[in-house]
């Protein structure tokens, strides 16, 4: 593994009023790599990878201790907006903009502006390329985003966060709405997509993480239980809590 | 067995028939009024000034004024309501306080449009010395639906799915980028049901531009804003109480203007609404 650090996380506690679903959690995570993290609902995943982008701020009640460094500087430092564009999310469900296939893919661009629409069309046709969607939209692109099947959707919404520019991407149970073809086609993406960017995955599906993962943390009940290479991790895992996890005991 | 199934056609039975107490007395009042008067309905009606203490001529002034009247109070109460209503809906913390002020301002679309007729009378007529014109008079207007037209914008900003904000938000999108291009264009259906409701009570009341801007007999269009104007509600009212032996069929060829102009202004909101609506793409 490369020696520099995308992200540092330090004693990392979060609250939601009374509720407190991440507990002292330290981690690093590399560049190109695809961090898979496992665990069963309610321990703190999605919460965490919230985290990275700062999106759980947006609820009223949010409280945090500890720090996030991006790139070495603490993310509480980096402007809201332009941390959002370098760590983009792909939600659970398919989430497209009420607006064309093609607006969806350069909504973002045209919100911090500056291009023309030759300039635009251009990112717009190479954000859905890398997507491996290009060649199923580029005749409807002023249709509505809505008309897609629930894969293409998925994968038009990986296109829209690629067409920013990021360089980390947080995927958040990105294949849990979806039928095995969609899903294949989502993780060969993401694994040809890790050579340019970091990938963080969120994933009820163990199996996903085994598949794509070149490392795997596994979360319980908001704790950091085992961080280690996905090989370790379902081979030979430290905890017993992380055996009994993966062999399917509880979760 | 039986017993359910009777039990339900009674219930059916009242369901309807209430539906039915609802519908005939509105189809009457549009029966009755379009009979009785589409005799009074001609050109010069429409055009003439009021004649003879006002038993002939026409009701263009009253129409003129009621049109201006409308028209300032949503100048003056679609952009701060809307502004509220986003306030409101997009930044305000839940808190106590701003559950009192969601509260007081429900509760205000209640109060009687007297009331308002007072206040406007005291605020803009008497402190800011409008005198009673139509400033004044769009003014009251525009308070007394201000209340709608927050509360309905405010329903359709929240109607909006937070995924579309969080989602925005998390491109990279300012809160206010978000609000205005995504928030906005979809609360837009919303907001103008709002704007009809208001249009329509605007135009109707009597109450509110008594005290501020109804002239009882004024045979000339207004020259400014700071003049005094006829309007529809309040001439209809001055015919049919005030001044004796007036023709029944002007009286209610009046009332028939007052109800075309307010169903033509909802025409056009709702054509307008419908537009936006088949734009929508979820």
């Amino acid at each position: 593994m490369v020696n520099t650090t995308k992200f540092k996380i330090n004693n990392l506690n979060i609250w939601f009023g009374a509720i407190h679903p991440l507990k002292e959690v330290n981690m690093q995570i590399f560049p190109n790599e695809i961090l898979s993290i496992i665990g069963p609902s309610n321990s703190g995943k999605t919460t965490f990878l919230r985290m990275l982008n700062r999106l759980n701020e947006l609820q009223d009640n949010f409280k945090m201790t500890g720090f996030v460094e991006y790139d070495k500087k603490d993310i509480r430092n980096i402007d809201v907006e332009f941390l959002r564009r370098k760590v983009g999310t792909v939600f659970a469900l398919p989430l497209p903009l009420p607006l064309s296939i093609f607006e969806n893919v350069a909504y973002g661009v045209r919100m911090y502006g500056g291009r023309n629409k030759k300039e635009l069309e251009l990112i717009v046709e190479e954000a859905l390329k890398k997507a491996y969607i290009w060649e199923e939209v580029k005749d409807r692109l002023q249709e509505s985003a809505f008309k897609l099947s629930g894969g293409q959707q998925q994968r038009l919404c990986i296109a829209r966060t690629l067409a920013v520019e990021p360089d980390v991407i947080l995927f958040d149970e990105p294949c849990s709405g979806l039928d095995p073809i969609s899903t294949a086609k989502v993780e060969e993406a993401m694994l040809k997509l890790k050579q340019n960017y970091t990938i963080v995955l969120v994933t009820n599906n163990v199996k996903q993480a085994a598949r794509v993962g070149d490392r795997t943390a596994f979360f319980l009940s908001g704790e950091l239980i085992e961080l280690d290479k996905t090989d370790k991790i379902f081979t030979a895992p430290a905890d017993v809590r992380t055996d009994g996890y993966i062999r399917g005991k509880f979760g | 067995m039986r017993n359910t199934k009777r039990t339900q056609k009674i219930a059916f039975f009242f369901l309807f028939l209430a539906t039915l107490l609802v519908v005939v007395p509105v189809g009457m009042i549009v029966v009755i009024i379009v009979q009785k008067g589409i005799p009074a309905i001609n050109w010069q009606f429409l055009t003439d000034v009021p004649r003879q203490g006002m038993r002939s001529g026409g009701i263009f002034p009253a129409i003129i004024g009621t049109l201006y009247l409308v028209g300032g109070a949503i100048i003056f109460a679609l952009p701060i309501g809307l502004l509220a209503a986003i306030y409101l809906s997009e930044y305000s913390k839940e808190n106590f306080l701003s559950r009192i002020i969601k509260l007081a301002i429900v509760n205000l679309a209640g109060v009687p449009s007297v009331v308002y007729g007072l206040f406007g009378l005291a605020l803009f007529v008497v402190f800011c010395k409008f005198g009673a014109s139509i400033l004044a008079g769009s003014l009251t207007l525009g308070i007394m639906i201000l209340p709608i037209i927050i509360t309905t914008s405010r329903e359709a900003l929240e109607s909006v799915p937070y995924s579309f904000r969080e989602v925005s938000l998390s491109l990279g999108a300012s809160k206010w980028q978000t609000i205005r291009h995504i928030v906005l264009p979809n609360a837009i259906p919303g907001i103008l049901t709002g704007t009809i409701l208001g249009l329509g009570r605007a135009a109707g009341e009597t109450a509110p531009i008594l005290f501020t801007v109804a002239a009882f007999y004024l045979p000339r269009l207004p020259k400014s804003i700071f003049d005094q104007a006829m309007a529809l509600p309040y001439h209809l009212y001055v015919i049919s109480t005030q001044v004796p032996n007036v023709d029944e069929k002007i009286r209610y060829g009046t009332a028939l203007v007052l109800l075309t102009l307010v169903l033509f202004m909802n025409l056009v909101a709702i054509i307008i609404r419908y537009k936006f609506r088949k734009k929508k793409k979820w």
